[in-house]
């Protein structure tokens, strides 16, 4: 090559001739990235939650064969024996044959006293530190359904206002759930009796389902869930209330591990008022499906088009 | 001159590791500050995304914003190379590659804002078709891993294959890299329609669900991309890196001008709708305008509905033929899409939430710092990949001499 060519070729920025790297400063300059890479990584030394290896590889619930359950559930109830000191028993109730549930609510009744929230908690082992709800009680001006007029955090002396009306929201279990279908892992389904889980194990926390659910179902673990040994629910289902992990969604299950066993939802029972019903919409003789046929109800955001199965009526 | 591929790959090391003051002083500030993000990231990794200021109310922020914004930004590459390879523009055929370099940095970026965003990186492999779960077609989320990658690649072969060929004194083989190019021109558009489409499929957000979002997605990337392009040609003219010739940029500047318009009559257009409108749905935008209570992104949104049209109008005067001028509309540009498109757009789609709550979103410092890291980086890569491409090209295109 002609030493014009080669000029040429050499970067034109400034400097007439390259610098040749000395093997010295290229040593120096590697060790010193490596030690400032190693320092700007050592939070992770920290870390609040690690998965272990068996977390790591753990296979989608739907491929879970029964030894791996058995396996998984064990390890689970170890985990909350040696954090909490409790002896939890980890079930996993399969949907019913010929079982489809729904809820009716009667918003005629309701108080607005936000009983069902604290007891969902209760039920549910959400994270108290910060606090996770799924029912959000809207409290709402008589005269009219506009949600953005509605009152999110009202003080408890505020609750059974005449001038108000107030309206629990939670998962309203759709038939057409959009959070399903936006999942990228499939980590949330619908199940045979219409209730919508999460895998708690599989979810990777893209927030796209809390994005897509027009009712703000779903609530995301930001930080570590914290409850107290005290507060814990032993009683535990794997697709619903068992403890979650930092970075994953979760929501309403109709406290599955309770109503596949034929028991009501934890806040439908401690209604005071009756303003809660639940049951079997494929039964003719349940109370939801007579409610359902009998009385005049509807489904909130009907234009979204997620056919829900969470029903309101205003009945005296 | 050794050739071949580990000449190749000699060279590049080289070039990136050496250069003159200027070159060491910028690499090493995006060096340090690329570390300090790693170092919010790791944070976020140990304490969980509690330490950004998203919540279940406003659920996606600064991440997805930029995430956003930079889709458009690599997708805007294919303005260069449609009249490059297109209308065969022969002086903009000269620097294309610079522009396909700068959508592989863009797309670096936008991967890495999206691992930052979500809650579990560790969990990541459970995407991957056969060993994972990959919810395709079903989830549009499942479309953008598939195009994003899909055009990454795409750039990383033409971009190798040129600048290996070129380096090594070869001729370039049309049919081993035009039939990609010409994919990548139809993959462009694609990969910020599908970006839009994961926003404007859900009717649980009536901001976000409406049919213009990927046009104007389209219309704000080609005015922005377009225009930090022009920022990049003038900066490597300034530092003499290379020859860009004038009637490059009076291109680039007809495409940022007239791309720009359209961006402001889509914007218009939704504008009129949902203000004229007034039904429930336009609540979204009457906040964000700040016509409804206090909103922290009022002023923002109105400075960047500003900075556009400012913009708009000293493209569209005589002053544009001032090289200062210019490079203000430019950077304005630049701002004022970057704020419309991620603060403007994504943010406001989650207030109120959809049960009427409305909770206001400020990024905290160390979401700041990782997204500010993850912009230094892609930067050092750009910079490192124009580093090595340049003098390349400036030989190859150096007029033959025997």
């Amino acid at each position: 090559m002609s030493t014009e060519e080669k000029k040429n070729f050499e970067p034109t920025q400034g400097d007439q001739q390259e610098p040749v790297i000395s093997r010295r400063y290229f040593l120096a300059g590697t060790a010193c990235l490596s030690v400032a890479t190693a320092v700007s990584l050592s939070p992770l030394l920290n870390a609040e939650e690690v998965p272990s290896g068996d977390e790591f590889i753990q296979k989608h619930y739907k491929e879970l064969t029964v030894e791996d359950k058995k396996e998984i559930f064990a390890r689970l109830e170890a985990q909350v024996k040696e954090k909490y000191g409790v002896a939890a028993k980890i079930s996993d109730p399969q949907p019913i044959d010929d079982v489809e549930f729904a809820y009716v609510l009667n918003l005629g009744r309701c108080i607005g006293c936000r009983k069902c929230v604290y007891a969902c908690m209760d039920e549910n082992n959400q994270s108290r530190s910060p606090q996770k709800q799924y029912i959000r009680v809207l409290k709402m001006k008589q005269g009219t359904i506009n949600l953005e007029t509605s009152s999110h955090d009202y003080p408890e002396k505020e609750a059974s206002s005449e001038d108000f009306f107030y309206m629990p929201v939670a998962c309203q279990q759709c038939r057409e759930p959009k959070c399903i279908e936006v999942c990228p892992v499939k980590a949330t389904w619908k199940e045979k009796d219409g209730i919508v889980v999460v895998d708690y194990n599989w979810c990777i926390g893209c927030r796209y389902c809390e994005a897509a659910c027009p009712y703000h179902a779903r609530r995301f673990n930001f930080a570590k869930p914290q409850i107290s040994a005290q507060e814990l629910n032993p009683d535990m289902g794997y697709l619903s209330n068992r403890p979650r992990y930092m970075g994953v969604m979760e929501k309403c299950t109709f406290c599955l591990h309770k109503t596949r066993r034929g028991e009501y939802p934890a806040c439908m029972e401690v209604c005071p008022t009756g303003s809660r019903q639940f049951g079997n919409l494929r039964d003719p003789e349940s109370t939801v499906r007579k409610i359902i046929e009998q009385e005049r109800v509807f489904v909130l955001k009907q234009e979204a088009g997620t056919l829900p199965k969470f029903y309101y009526t205003f009945a005296k | 001159m050794k050739t071949g591929f580990s000449g190749f790959v000699g060279h590049a090391v080289k070039s990136v590791l050496t250069g003159n003051r200027t070159y060491t002083l910028w690499m090493f500030g995006l060096i340090v500050i690329s570390l300090f993000g790693l170092n919010a990231f790791s944070r976020q990794i140990a304490y969980g995304l509690y330490t950004t200021g998203m919540g279940d109310e406003v659920s996606w922020g600064l991440y997805i914003s930029n995430f956003a914004f930079l889709v458009g930004m690599a997708a805007a590459a294919v303005m260069m190379v449609i009249p490059a390879y297109i209308f065969k523009d022969e002086e903009i055929h000269k620097v294309v590659i610079f522009t396909e370099l700068w959508a592989i940095a863009a797309l670096i970026m936008c991967l890495l804002f999206i691992t930052a965003d979500i809650g579990r990186p560790d969990r990541l492999w459970h995407m991957i078709p056969v060993i994972g779960v990959f919810n395709w077609p079903m989830s549009l989320l499942t479309w953008d891993v598939l195009v994003l990658n899909g055009y990454l690649l795409l750039n990383l072969y033409v971009c190798g294959y040129v600048l290996y060929r070129q380096y090594n004194g070869q001729k370039l083989v049309a049919r081993h890299y035009i039939p990609f190019v010409f994919l990548a021109i139809a993959w462009a558009p694609l990969i910020h329609t599908i970006t839009a489409f994961l926003f404007q499929g859900l009717a649980a957000r009536p901001f976000w669900h409406s049919g213009l979002i990927a046009p104007r997605f389209l219309a704000s990337a080609f005015a922005a991309g377009p225009a930090f392009i022009i920022l990049v040609f003038k900066l490597m003219e300034y530092f003499k890196c290379c020859k860009i010739h004038e009637g490059v940029i009076a291109k680039i500047r007809i495409i940022v001008t007239v791309s720009l318009l359209c961006n402001l009559l889509l914007v218009g257009s939704e504008l009129f709708t949902e203000l004229y409108s007034g039904s429930e749905h336009s609540i979204h935008l009457s906040f964000l305008l700040g016509f409804h209570g206090k909103s922290v992104l009022a002023p923002w949104m109105w400075s960047a509905i500003g900075l556009n049209i400012i913009a708009a109008i000293i493209l569209l005067l005589p002053v544009r033929n001032n090289p200062i001028f210019l490079n203000v509309a430019c950077l304005m540009i630049l701002v004022g899409i970057w704020v419309e498109k991620g603060l403007g757009f994504v943010i406001s789609g989650f207030i109120p939430t959809p049960l009427g709550d409305f909770v206001q979103y400020q990024p905290s410092f160390n979401e700041l710092v990782v997204c500010f890291g993850i912009l230094a980086f892609g930067l050092l890569v750009y910079t490192a990949l124009l580093k090595v491409a340049v003098p390349i090209i400036n030989r190859a295109t150096l007029p033959q001499k025997e």
